[in-house]
């Protein structure tokens, strides 16, 4: 480890760091607002959901490195644009998540859904106040999920040339040098931890009932 | 267009550079790792699943290396490794040790929770017919767990696949080759030629492991079969009530 190249560099790492927050964290936010959405419909849709799951599951099955590759040329960007990396990484999340939110909805005992009935609730009332707040153990679930392997995938982008902590890597290599790779090694993991940490937190608080008494 | 322009040149098909032979070469690659990764993970997906001790070390494994950018690995180890092969090995082992490594936690996690939900109804009925410990595990837990075994090898095949492709960055054959030259010659429609070829690679795969996991799970567990037998059933039940 070369500690004087670490400060000299680090306004370099700060913005790299920046850019991968960034990069992690818009997908994750785009594709659950619309997997909240889609789930919903999914779960609703009878003898379609099977079928439908498995069609956006195989989303998934596109390796990252073939999507940066190929996104540009359906939305007409050129390859460096971080859009790319931000649309190929929301598909990854929403192909995660349609699933998640619809089991979570599925979840949802049929009891209480015929007590908010019976309390006066209307459809969408009962959903965004009855249904979703007990899903949101399964899809905060999903989400940790998402949230973590959005941050590895990112660092993939650095070989079509988008900057972020994987151009750490790239330039290490170069370079034959050790630093970079180990510096961008442990703030990637330190990002997904602390993430992590906070999708987990906040799905705590917004379902005290969980809490078992102790 | 562009999208296929190197796909539909006749050069691009034979030859060690020519698509058959990349192909041919990533899959060698993720069958290599693919086995080595099962010989590791299975075992121990079986023991900690069929005695439930060391759970909290696999859900812990998993998300570490869930949370380790596979890129940076991959670099990390061809440095280490250099001054240690002079030959192809240089790149060789660190990228299948990456491969192993990526391709363990899902085996080891679908294996285990495979194991460990296993009807508890059918695992009471062999011990009471007096199956010993290991005919439990391998002949009903083992059945049992098939469908989540599969899941995990698919995933685990996909990620090594998506990874084996980004190995190519430090010389590794295989399909990621057509991506990393082609940028660097400028060269997009190479580029897409090898984005598509292991965007279908993964496709098949996937749909292969599929098939050989519906044809060999027992048709106890996947109720695709009862369906029509129920029909049957209902109509051939004698103790059928009235509903």
């Amino acid at each position: 480890m070369n500690v004087d190249w670490l400060l000299r560099e680090h306004d370099m790492i700060l913005d790299l760091f920046l850019r991968h927050l960034w990069l992690s964290i818009a997908p994750v936010a785009l594709g659950l607002a619309l997997a909240l959405p889609i789930g919903w419909a999914v779960q609703r849709s009878g003898r379609w959901k099977g079928p439908i799951l498995n069609l956006v599951g195989l989303l998934f099955t596109i390796p990252s490195l073939a999507l940066f590759v190929l996104l540009p040329w359906f939305l007409g960007t050129q390859i460096l644009d971080p859009i790319n990396v931000i649309v190929a990484l929301t598909i990854y999340v929403l192909a995660l998540l349609v699933r998640t939110v619809s089991d979570g909805l599925d979840a949802v005992p049929r009891e209480t859904l015929q007590a908010a009935n019976a309390m006066g609730y209307r459809p969408l009332r009962r959903l965004l106040a009855v249904e979703l707040p007990l899903a949101v153990p399964v899809i905060a679930g999903g989400l940790r999920v998402a949230l973590v392997s959005n941050i590895s995938i990112v660092s993939v982008a650095a070989l079509v040339g988008t900057r972020q902590l994987g151009s750490l890597f790239t330039q290490g290599l170069q370079l034959q040098f050790l630093t970079p790779i180990v510096a961008g090694i442990v703030l990637s993991v330190f990002l997904a931890a602390s993430l992590d940490a906070m999708v987990l937190y906040t799905s705590r608080r917004l379902t005290p009932w969980e809490r078992r008494p102790s | 267009m562009i999208l296929f322009d190197w796909l539909l040149d006749p050069a691009n098909w034979s030859g060690p550079y020519g698509a058959p032979m990349l192909v041919f070469e990533h899959i060698l690659y993720t069958l290599a790792a693919m086995i080595a990764a099962a010989v590791i993970a299975m075992p121990i997906g079986l023991f900690v699943g069929h005695t439930g001790r060391g759970e909290f070390v696999i859900a812990g494994a998993a998300n570490v290396l869930r949370a380790l950018p596979s890129l940076g690995l991959i670099v990390l180890l061809v440095i280490l490794f250099a001054p240690v092969f002079a030959s192809d090995l240089a790149f060789v082992v660190p990228s299948l040790i990456v491969l192993v490594l990526l391709a363990v936690p899902p085996i080891m996690t679908g294996t285990y929770s495979g194991i460990a939900n296993a009807d508890r109804a059918a695992v009471d009925a062999a011990k009471g017919m007096g199956y010993t410990p290991m005919q439990v595990l391998m002949r009903v837990e083992l059945p049992c767990a098939l469908p989540l075994i599969f899941s995990g090898l698919r995933s685990a095949t996909l990620q090594v696949i998506s990874t084996a492709t980004i190995a190519a960055y430090v010389s590794l054959g295989g399909l990621g080759r057509l991506i990393i030259d082609g940028r660097a010659q400028n060269d997009y429609s190479q580029m897409a030629a090898g984005a598509i070829l292991v965007g279908l690679l993964a496709l098949f795969v996937d749909l292969f492991i599929e098939l050989v996991a519906t044809l060999s799970v027992s048709r106890g567990l996947t109720r695709r079969e009862p369906r029509r037998l129920s029909r049957w059933g209902r109509r051939l039940n004698p103790f059928r009530t009235q509903s």
